[in-house]
C-alpha cells in the first residue's frame, strides 16, 4: 500500500470495525475478537507510515474539496505520526485491559462500549493525520461526540450530570471560540493547510494574533488549559478504560496536540516569538500547571486526583510550546509520548484497583500494595515518570523543557517546573507509602461486608496491560530514538 | 415536443392530481395517485434544471400569450434550485405518508387530505415557477387555502384553532402583498415580473415604490414566519397531521424565503439596491432574534413538535440574515440553507412522526427510552440533529460557514460568534431529546412501542444520510445556490 492508502486504512478501520462489532453484539467472544484484530492491525498500518516520515517524507492524500478554501485532506507529518504511534499503540493494550476490566465489574452494554471506542480511535487518527484546520475540526468534534455516550456509561443521575458538562464545555469551546478562530484564519490568510513555518506571519499586528491565539488556546478545550478544565474531572465518572486511554490519552492529547499544531503550523514558532504576541501563554499555563496540582493534592478520590494531574501535565505541553524555542518544542512532542504512557499506567492501576478491591478512595488503600504488587509496582513506575525521575519516560520531555527553557533565559517556565515537580511528588509518593508500607485497614470499617476483602489481584488481562504500560513507560527512557527524532523533525532540528 | 412544455405541467399535474384525489373516497387509491405525481415532479423539475443549465432562462408563455401581456412562466437558476428542493422533499417523503395519514385521519377524510397536500403542492411550485407578481399571488392563496385544511385535519382539538389563527395571519399576509402588487401596477403598468424591474430602473427609488416594497416585505415575512410574525407558525405545525408538518415545514417557508429573495434582489435590485437603506439593517436585527429568541423557546418545550416548529423559525432567522448581509456569500449562505434546512428539518418531524405513530405521544417527559425501542429512527434523529446544530461534516456547518464567512466580508466580525453562541443553543434542545431518548429505561407507551415500519424509515434516511452527504459534497448544493445568488445579484446591479 502507497501512503495515501495506508492512511486512508488507519482512519476508515476502526469505523469500519465499529459496524462488526455491533453487528457481533451477541457473541461477546467474537466482538472483543474484533476489537483485538482491528487494533493490531491499525498499529501495523501505522508502523508502515513510520519510515517514510523518518526519512522526511510526508505522505499524503488527494484533497477532497467541500466548499472553496476548505478541503478535507490528510498529511502525516512528524507530531501526527507520534500522536498516532502513541494511541494505536496503546489501544492494543487498552483493549486487553478492557475486556478484563467490563467483563470482571460486569458493566451493562458493553457492545455500544466497544462502538463507541473504535469511533473515537477513528476520529483520533483523523486528527492525527489532518493536513489542515478543517480535516481537524471534523475529527476533533467526532472525538467529542463520540465519547459522550462513554461518559454517561453508567446512567446514572450524575453521569448523565457529568456527560452534560462534558458535551456542552467541549462543544461550547469548540464551536464559539475554535470554529470562529479558524473561519478568521481562513478569510485572513486564505488557507487552512498545516505549513512549516505557519501561515499566519505579519498578517496582523501583535494585538489581534495574541488574540487569535487566546481564541484558539480556550477554543481548544480538551487541553483542558484553566479555566475550560471542567470537563475532565467530570468525565472520571466514565469506566476505567475510557479515563485510561480517552481521558488520558487520545482526548486530552488531540488537545494539546491541536495546541502546537496550531503554533507550529499556523502561527509559526519564530513569527510568534518575534511578535511577542504569545508572552502571556506561559503566565496561563504556568498558572494551570501549579494550580491543577495544589487541587490534585486535596483529591481524596483517585481518579480525581489523576485528572487534576493530567490537566496540570498536559498544561506543560503548552507550557513548553509558549517558551518558543526548538528545544522546548521537542520537550512538548516528547511529554505527549512521555505523559500518555506513564498516565494510562496510572489509570490502569487505579481501574485495577477498583476490579479486585472496589476501592476508589486514596485513604482506603492502606496496605494495599501487598495484596496487588504487580499492579501497585507498576503505578509506582507511573508516579515516578509524573514526577520526572529516571529511568522513566517523564524524565525525557522535562529535560527538554529546562533546556528550551534555560536556553532561551526564560525563567518563569523554569520556576513553575521546579514547583510543579515538588508538587507531583507531594501527591503521588504519599499514594505508594501507604499502598506498600502502611498496615492493612481493618475491614469493617473499610468495607460493607461484601465478599471483596480476600482479594488478590485483578484479573489477569488488566496486569498483563499495567505491566506492558509500565514497561513501556522505562522502555522510552530507554530508547528515545523514534520518538525524539520525530519530536526534532518537527523542531526543525535535522 | 413535450420538453418545452415542462414548466406548465410543473404546475398541471399536481392540479389535476389533486381533483382526481377528490374524486376517489379510497383513501389507499389517493395515496397512489399522491404518490404518482410526487414522483413525477422531481423528474419535471430536473428536466428544467438541464434546460437552464444548457440555454439559461426558460420562458414559457401560457396559452401563447406573449409576455409581458400574457402570463409568464420563467424559470432561472434560482427558481429551479427551489423547485428542486420542493419536488424532492415530496417524492422522498411520499411512502411515509401511507402508513402515518391511515393512523392519523379518519378513513372517509383521506382522499381529502392528499387532494389537499397536492394542491398544496401545485401552490408551492406555482409561486416558485411564475414570473408574474399577481399569479404569484393566486398561487400563494391556493397553496394557503389547502394549508388550512391540511392542518385542521389534525387529530387533536387544538389543530382547529391552530389553523384559524394561521387563516387570520396568513390572510393579512396575503393581502399586504397584493397591495403592494397593486401600487405596483399603479406606478408600473405591469404585473410580470422581469417587465416590472425594468421600469423600476427607470422609476427609481420614489415613495410609491418604497411603500410597495414596504408591503411586499411584510406580506411575505408573515408567510415565512420571520421573527416576530411567527406567532401562526408553532402551533400549525404541532398539531397538524405528521406527514403535513413534515412536508410543510420542508417547503412551504422555503419558497416564501424565495420569494422574498425574488422581489427584493430580482424585482426591486434594479431601482433600490438593498442594503442601501434600511430594510436590510432591520432584516439582520430580526434574524438575529430570531435566532437566539425562538431557539430558547424551544429549549423549554416540552412537545418535540413545538420544539422543532420554534428551531424552525430560528433556522429562517439563517436564510434571512443571509439575505440582510447582502452580499454573494451571504446569499449563497442563505440559499443553501433553504436547501439544507429542508433536509434537516424534514428528516428531524418524519422521524417525531413516525416515534408518535408507534407510542402516540411527542411529549420528550413520555419518551424516555425511545432510542433503545426505535434505534433506528432515533439515529437518523440524532443524525439530523448534529447537521443542525451546525456539526461539521454535515450540512448545518456548510451553511452556518458561509454565513460567517460572509459576516468577515462585510466587516462585521462579532457577527460569526452570534452565529456560532445561536448554534450551541440548537445543542441544548436537540441535546435534551436525545438525552432522554438514549439514557432513560422504557416506561408507558415507549415500553411497547416497536421500530417504526420500513415505509417510514427509508424516507426519514435517506434525509438523513443526505445530511451528511451534502455535507461533505457540496457541488449540487452550495454549487448551484452560488450561481442562483450571482445571478440574482447580477440581476439587482
Amino acid at each position: 500500500m502507497n501512503g495515501s492508502e495506508l492512511i486512508f486504512t488507519a482512519i476508515l478501520l476502526p469505523a469500519l470495525a465499529s459496524l462488526l462489532i455491533w453487528a457481533a453484539g451477541r457473541l461477546p467472544n467474537l466482538r472483543e475478537g474484533i476489537t483485538l484484530v482491528t487494533a493490531v492491525t491499525l498499529a501495523v498500518v501505522v508502523f508502515n507510515l513510520l519510515p517514510a516520515v523518518l526519512a522526511g517524507g510526508r505522505p499524503a492524500t488527494d484533497a477532497t474539496e467541500v466548499l472553496p478554501g476548505l478541503e478535507i485532506a490528510f498529511t502525516v507529518e512528524p507530531l501526527g505520526m507520534l500522536f498516532a504511534l502513541v494511541a494505536s499503540i496503546l489501544w492494543i493494550v487498552n483493549s486487553i485491559y478492557s475486556i478484563g476490566y467490563m467483563r470482571g465489574n460486569n458493566e451493562p452494554r458493553q457492545t455500544l462500549f466497544y462502538i463507541c471506542f473504535a469511533v473515537a480511535i477513528s476520529a483520533t487518527m483523523m486528527v492525527a493525520f489532518s493536513a489542515n484546520l478543517f480535516t481537524l475540526f471534523i475529527g476533533y468534534e467526532v472525538l467529542t461526540l463520540s465519547t459522550y455516550p462513554l461518559v454517561t456509561h453508567k446512567g446514572t443521575d450524575e453521569a448523565r450530570r457529568a456527560g452534560r458538562v462534558y458535551l456542552l464545555l467541549l462543544l461550547t469551546t469548540s464551536m464559539v471560540l475554535l470554529l470562529p478562530a479558524i473561519i478568521a484564519v481562513g478569510y485572513i490568510s486564505g488557507t487552512l493547510n498545516f505549513v512549516p513555518g505557519g501561515i499566519l506571519q505579519g498578517t496582523l499586528p501583535p494585538l489581534l494574533m495574541g488574540g487569535l491565539l487566546a481564541l484558539f488556546i480556550f477554543g481548544i478545550g480538551k487541553a483542558a488549559v484553566m479555566p475550560v478544565h471542567f470537563w475532565l474531572p467530570a468525565a472520571m465518572v466514565a469506566p476505567t478504560p475510557v479515563s485510561a486511554l480517552l481521558h488520558a490519552v487520545a482526548v486530552v492529547k488531540a488537545g494539546v496536540f491541536t495546541v502546537v499544531k496550531v503554533i507550529v503550523y499556523i502561527f509559526g514558532v519564530e513569527a510568534l516569538r518575534e511578535s511577542g504576541a504569545g508572552d502571556w501563554l506561559v503566565y496561563v499555563a504556568g498558572f494551570t500547571v501549579i494550580t491543577a496540582s495544589i487541587v490534585a493534592l486535596r483529591q481524596d478520590n483517585l481518579k480525581k486526583r489523576l485528572a487534576y494531574s493530567t490537566i496540570s501535565q498536559l498544561s506543560y505541553v503548552v507550557l513548553a510550546a509558549s517558551i518558543l524555542t526548538p528545544a522546548a518544542i521537542v520537550g512538548a512532542a516528547m511529554h505527549i509520548a512521555a505523559h500518555a504512557v506513564s498516565k494510562i499506567t496510572l489509570f490502569f492501576a487505579a481501574g485495577s484497583v477498583y476490579t479486585a478491591a472496589h476501592v476508589t478512595e486514596i485513604s482506603h488503600m492502606d496496605g494495599i500494595g501487598r495484596r496487588m504488587p504487580w499492579t501497585m509496582g507498576a503505578f509506582a513506575v507511573g508516579a515516578l515518570s509524573m514526577i520526572g525521575l529516571p529511568p522513566t519516560a517523564g524524565f525525557l520531555g522535562k529535560w527538554f523543557m529546562l533546556e528550551g527553557a534555560v536556553g532561551s533565559a526564560q525563567w518563569v517556565p523554569l520556576v513553575v517546573i521546579v514547583i510543579s515537580t515538588m508538587l507531583n511528588a507531594a501527591y503521588f509518593l504519599p499514594i505508594i507509602h501507604r499502598a506498600f508500607l502502611r498496615p492493612s485497614q481493618a475491614h469493617a470499617d473499610a468495607h460493607h461486608g461484601d465478599d471483596h476483602h480476600e482479594h488478590g489481584e485483578a484479573p489477569w488481562p488488566i496486569v498483563l496491560a499495567l505491566t506492558l504500560t509500565a514497561a513501556g513507560t522505562i522502555a522510552l527512557f530507554l530508547f528515545p530514538g523514534i520518538p525524539l527524532s520525530l519530536a526534532e523533525q518537527l523542531a526543525g532540528m535535522n | 415536443m413535450i420538453l418545452d412544455h415542462l414548466p406548465i405541467i410543473q404546475v398541471i399535474v399536481p392540479l389535476f392530481g389533486a381533483l382526481l384525489c377528490a374524486l376517489t373516497r379510497s383513501g389507499k387509491v389517493a395515496w397512489v395517485i399522491a404518490a404518482i405525481v410526487s414522483l413525477l415532479m422531481p423528474l419535471v423539475a430536473i428536466g428544467l434544471l438541464q434546460q437552464v443549465l444548457s440555454q439559461g432562462v426558460v420562458s414559457y408563455a401560457i396559452g401563447g400569450w406573449l409576455p409581458p401581456v400574457g402570463i409568464e412562466y420563467r424559470v432561472d437558476l434560482l427558481n429551479v434550485f427551489v423547485l428542486l428542493v420542493v419536488s424532492i422533499v415530496g417524492a422522498v417523503m411520499i411512502p411515509f405518508a401511507a402508513r402515518s395519514v391511515a393512523a392519523e385521519i379518519p378513513e372517509h377524510k383521506q382522499s381529502w387530505f392528499y387532494s389537499m397536500y397536492l394542491l398544496c403542492m401545485c401552490g408551492l411550485l406555482g409561486i416558485t415557477i411564475t414570473g408574474d407578481a399577481f399569479n404569484a399571488f393566486v398561487f400563494l392563496e391556493v397553496s394557503s387555502l389547502a394549508t388550512y385544511t391540511l392542518i385542521a385535519l389534525g387529530s387533536d382539538r387544538r389543530a382547529l384553532i391552530a389553523s384559524y389563527q394561521y387563516l387570520i395571519v396568513g390572510t393579512i399576509g396575503a393581502t399586504f402583498y397584493i397591495i403592494g402588487v397593486g401600487i405596483l401596477l399603479t406606478v408600473t403598468g405591469t404585473l410580470n415580473m422581469v417587465d416590472i424591474a425594468d421600469k423600476l430602473g427607470d422609476i427609481g427609488q420614489t415613495r410609491p415604490v418604497l411603500a410597495a416594497l414596504a408591503f411586499i416585505i411584510v406580506g411575505i415575512s408573515l408567510k415565512l414566519a420571520l421573527f416576530p410574525l411567527h406567532v401562526w407558525l408553532p402551533n400549525a405545525y404541532a398539531y397538524a397531521p405528521s406527514f403535513a408538518t413534515s412536508f410543510l415545514a420542508a417547503t412551504a417557508t422555503k419558497v416564501a424565503v424565495y420569494l422574498f429573495v425574488r422581489f427584493v434582489f430580482g424585482v426591486f435590485g434594479t431601482g433600490i439596491e438593498f442594503g442601501s437603506f434600511a430594510v436590510a439593517d432591520v432584516l439582520l436585527v430580526l434574524s438575529i432574534f430570531a435566532m437566539f429568541g425562538a431557539s430558547i423557546v424551544a429549549v423549554f418545550e416540552n412537545n418535540i413538535k413545538r420544539a422543532l416548529a420554534y428551531s424552525s423559525v430560528s433556522q429562517i432567522g439563517y436564510m434571512t440574515l443571509g439575505i440582510a448581509l447582502g452580499n454573494l456569500t451571504g446569499l449563497t449562505g442563505g440559499l443553501v440553507h433553504l436547501f439544507n434546512h429542508a433536509l434537516i428539518k424534514g428528516g428531524l418531524f418524519m422521524a417525531v412522526g413516525a416515534v408518535a405513530y408507534r407510542t402516540g405521544t411527542a411529549r420528550i417527559n413520555e419518551l424516555g427510552g425511545i432510542g433503545r425501542r426505535m434505534p433506528w429512527t432515533m439515529a437518523a434523529f440524532t443524525i439530523a440533529g448534529m447537521a443542525i446544530i451546525g456539526v461539521p461534516g454535515t450540512v448545518g456547518f456548510i451553511s452556518k460557514y458561509l454565513l460567517a464567512v460572509a459576516s468577515f466580508e462585510q466587516g462585521y466580525w462579532w457577527l460569526p460568534f452570534l452565529i456560532v453562541l445561536s448554534s450551541l443553543i440548537a445543542v441544548l434542545y436537540i441535546g435534551r431529546i436525545v438525552e432522554v431518548a438514549w439514557f432513560r429505561e422504557p416506561t408507558g407507551a415507549v415500553a411497547t412501542a416497536t421500530e417504526a415500519p420500513l415505509s417510514m424509515l427509508i424516507p426519514i434516511w435517506i434525509l438523513a444520510l443526505a445530511c451528511v452527504l451534502f455535507g461533505l459534497d457540496t457541488e449540487f448544493s452550495a454549487g448551484l445556490a452560488e450561481r442562483a445568488a450571482a445571478f440574482m445579484m447580477g440581476a439587482g446591479g
